[in-house]
């Protein structure tokens, strides 16, 4: 614990450090590694940050407040971590892929995912909701930290693809494995690290340490900060503000170009904080302070940026006007579209277990369709 | 047609593979220059190079979470699992990731993933290296569970699987790995659709009679031929079958088999409760339950860990052990 940490290859910065280019007054700050990565974000892209933070917001919201009416069955927030998310996220090319955990609301939105789709995976009419190869940003992974070997493995895909390291910008491609802080305790996780390195995979680690497991803090997975589980691997790690936006998005741009160029894989711990529960099956009131929400509440992501834009006139009221009104009905479209999913004909349930034929699901969907056909008088009407 | 042990038909299977799609990779632990523990793998990294063929870190997660990546990627990954007993630290990648990743996508995704895995006793092995655990993949419904017998089905078997879209546990007989049997290395196989739903699937009778059916797979296979030889000597007439897969199974053969004996033993070396054997004795009853003459019975390992070295030839489904089986459902 008490030995000098040395910066590893890849960022001249001592990474317990934390990379911060907004802070949470909204004042701009420079970083002599990492600024120059955000400087080629004009106005519109900071706009754009903006406005996929209130988004996602607001649709966050709304999930939330849907499972509390009995809409869905179960909803994990995003709430507080957009700036780590949509930073990221802007960052990334259509090229690369994604792995997200569940939460990655943010994230799914900047891929193009329609966000109405989130929400049948926590409706219970689906296990997905859309085509991970249509967006380049995988299906929801519930079982903490195994898709992160997914990610590596995809990673391998695309070096074995020749698409790593041409200097291309329209070939090279990376892949990002998004994760909590909690994650970091699994073996796979783990494992991850250890292949990506042993491969010098295209990889981005992505940790939003949102400071809490469910009900188990940070320090309980950890005794040293979490940007250093990455170092040990040999993986170059770096520590960013997660609630600033501009430095997610430089540290990973910095990242994913370091991954396209074939320099291998990149350890980013985002320091965030988890605003709302866990899941909506969650009750944070037993096991943490409202003092601590209460100052987390002060580093939002949403109002620094506001507060700079506004500051910097790079937006003006009828922008802000604009999209809270697109956020306004972004939720309502939320609402109107959940409550119309259904998971269709029980039969349906058969469907995809196997992608060639089975003899032992086609008895089985024979079976239950001949049982059900039972209930149901000669019109297809229940009896 | 060529005498050729099983551990060397499997590599010829695999080479035809690699030569066939160069989406094919082989990755596992030691599988590179050394050829993996049993030599499967032997020549392939020299000739087709690191990239195809990958001495991975030791880590068996790593492996199949790794090659779930590459599926999604466009690769067909073939991955070893060095030992039976150490297919547990990827249990969780197996069973909750790759076995459901077709259906949770509605088959955006598809996981040709072929993962195989020396199994089973009788070599005198040390804990660990002697586990029979198909009943746990057989169990989790999107895997296919398919046990070679003989070189033959071991060259054609393998390409089959690599050739299927669904992920594919292949468990080879360890036991058998030096058994020789002529095979055509240059046979064409069949790699459509019906080659590897069916074919792949297909039980096979190996030894025909009327009065008992015993049913096995993979290394029991040698054990209940020996033990029909033994019984015609005695003038009991004992159909011998090879299930060759364990998910799905191939009742209709079973099934035509038992009506016309009217008795069945099954016998593997897993432990009997819970074991492949019982699914089959339930099913078996109820399709057959009026041509049946006797219960079916199971003969297999123990309700035990797998026993020390000097103690596995009372564990396993000896030849001695199916006869008289076949004797107590003659008795009835």
């Amino acid at each position: 614990m008490t030995e000098p940490l040395t910066a590893p290859p890849g960022t001249a910065s001592d990474p317990t450090t934390m990379v911060q280019l907004l802070d949470a007054e909204g004042r701009r700050h420079h970083h002599p590694e990492y600024g120059s990565f955000a400087e080629s974000l004009d106005a519109d892209a900071l706009r754009a940050m903006y406005r996929d933070m209130v988004l996602t917001r607001a649709f966050d919201t709304q999930a939330t407040s849907l499972q509390r009416q009995g809409e869905l069955g179960l909803w994990p927030p995003c709430l507080g971590q957009e700036g780590a998310q949509i930073g990221s996220a802007h960052a990334l090319a259509p090229r690369d892929f994604v792995f997200p955990s569940y939460r990655e609301h943010g994230v799914a939105l900047v891929r193009g995912v329609d966000l109405r789709d989130l929400l049948p995976l926590f409706r219970g009419t689906r296990h997905g909701g859309w085509d991970p190869h249509a967006h380049n940003f995988h299906l929801y992974s519930i079982v903490i930290g195994s898709h992160t070997l997914h990610a590596v493995g995809y990673a391998m895909g695309a070096q074995r693809d020749g698409d790593v390291g041409t200097g291309d910008p329209g070939r090279d491609r990376a892949v990002v494995a998004y994760f909590g802080d909690g994650a970091t305790s699994q073996g796979d996780v783990s494992e991850a690290l250890v292949f990506a390195a042993s491969a010098n995979a295209p990889v981005v680690f992505f940790v939003q340490n949102n400071q809490w497991a469910i009900s188990v803090p940070t320090t309980t997975q950890s005794r040293v900060p979490l940007v250093r589980r990455g170092s040990g691997f040999g993986v170059p790690s770096v520590r960013v503000d997660g609630n600033d936006p501009l430095a997610c998005y430089a540290v990973t741009r910095a990242a994913l170009e370091r991954a396209r160029s074939g320099s291998g894989p990149t350890f980013v711990e985002a320091v965030t904080y988890r605003m709302g529960a866990h899941t909506t099956s969650d009750d944070p009131t037993r096991y943490r302070d409202r003092a601590e929400e209460d100052l987390w509440r002060t580093k939002d992501p949403i109002v620094r940026m506001r507060t700079y834009l506004a500051a910097e006139s790079l937006a003006d009221d009828a922008f802000f006007a604009r999209v809270g009104e697109e956020a306004d009905e972004l939720a309502a479209a939320t609402r109107d579209h959940c409550r119309t999913l259904e998971a269709g004909p029980p039969e349906t349930l058969f469907d995809h277990v196997y992608t060639a034929p089975h003899p032992l699901v086609a008895e089985e969907r024979a079976q239950m369709t001949e049982f059900e056909a039972g209930f149901t008088d000669g019109e297809g009407e229940a009896r | 047609m060529t005498a050729t042990p099983l551990a060397r038909a499997i590599n010829a299977g695999l080479r035809a593979a690699m030569e066939r799609d160069d989406k094919v990779l082989l990755m596992g632990e030691d599988i590179g220059p050394l050829g993996g523990v049993f030599r499967v793998t032997d020549g392939l990294h020299k000739d087709f190079g690191p990239d195809r063929v990958v001495d991975t870190p030791l880590a068996e997660s790593g492996i199949i979470g790794t090659a779930i990546g590459l599926a999604m990627a466009g690769y067909r990954p073939v991955c070893e699992i060095q030992f039976d007993g150490f297919i547990f630290p990827a249990f969780d990648q197996i069973t909750t990731q790759l076995a459901k990743l077709s259906y949770r996508s509605r088959g955006d995704l598809q996981m040709p993933v072929v993962i195989r895995v020396p199994y089973g006793g009788g070599i005198g092995a040390i804990e660990h290296h002697s586990e029979s655990p198909e009943a746990l993949f057989a169990h989790t419904a999107g895997l296919r569970v398919v046990t070679p017998a003989t070189a033959s089905d071991g060259y054609t078997m393998i390409q089959q699987a690599i050739a299927s879209p669904d992920p594919v546990l292949f468990l080879e007989p360890k036991s058998r790995y030096w058994d020789k049997a002529e095979v055509d290395l240059g046979a064409e196989v069949d790699l459509s659709e019906a080659g590897v739903t069916t074919g792949l699937h297909a039980a096979r009778t190996v030894r025909p009679g009327s009065e008992v059916t015993v049913v096995g797979y993979g290394p029991t296979v040698k054990t209940l031929l020996a033990a029909a030889e033994v019984a015609a000597g005695e003038g009991t007439e004992v159909e011998v079958i090879d299930l060759r897969s364990v998910s799905p199974i191939d009742f209709d053969a079973v099934t035509e088999s038992v009506r016309r004996t009217g008795r069945l033993v099954v016998a593997h070396e897993a432990p009997v409760f819970f074991g492949p054997g019982a699914e089959i004795a339930a099913r078996i009853t109820e399709r057959c339950f009026y041509e049946l003459e006797a219960p079916v019975l199971r003969v297999g390992g123990f309700h035990t860990p797998y026993p020390t070295a000097k103690h596995e030839e009372h564990y396993l489904p000896s030849l001695d052990r199916v006869l008289d089986a076949v004797d107590r459902v003659l008795a009835y």
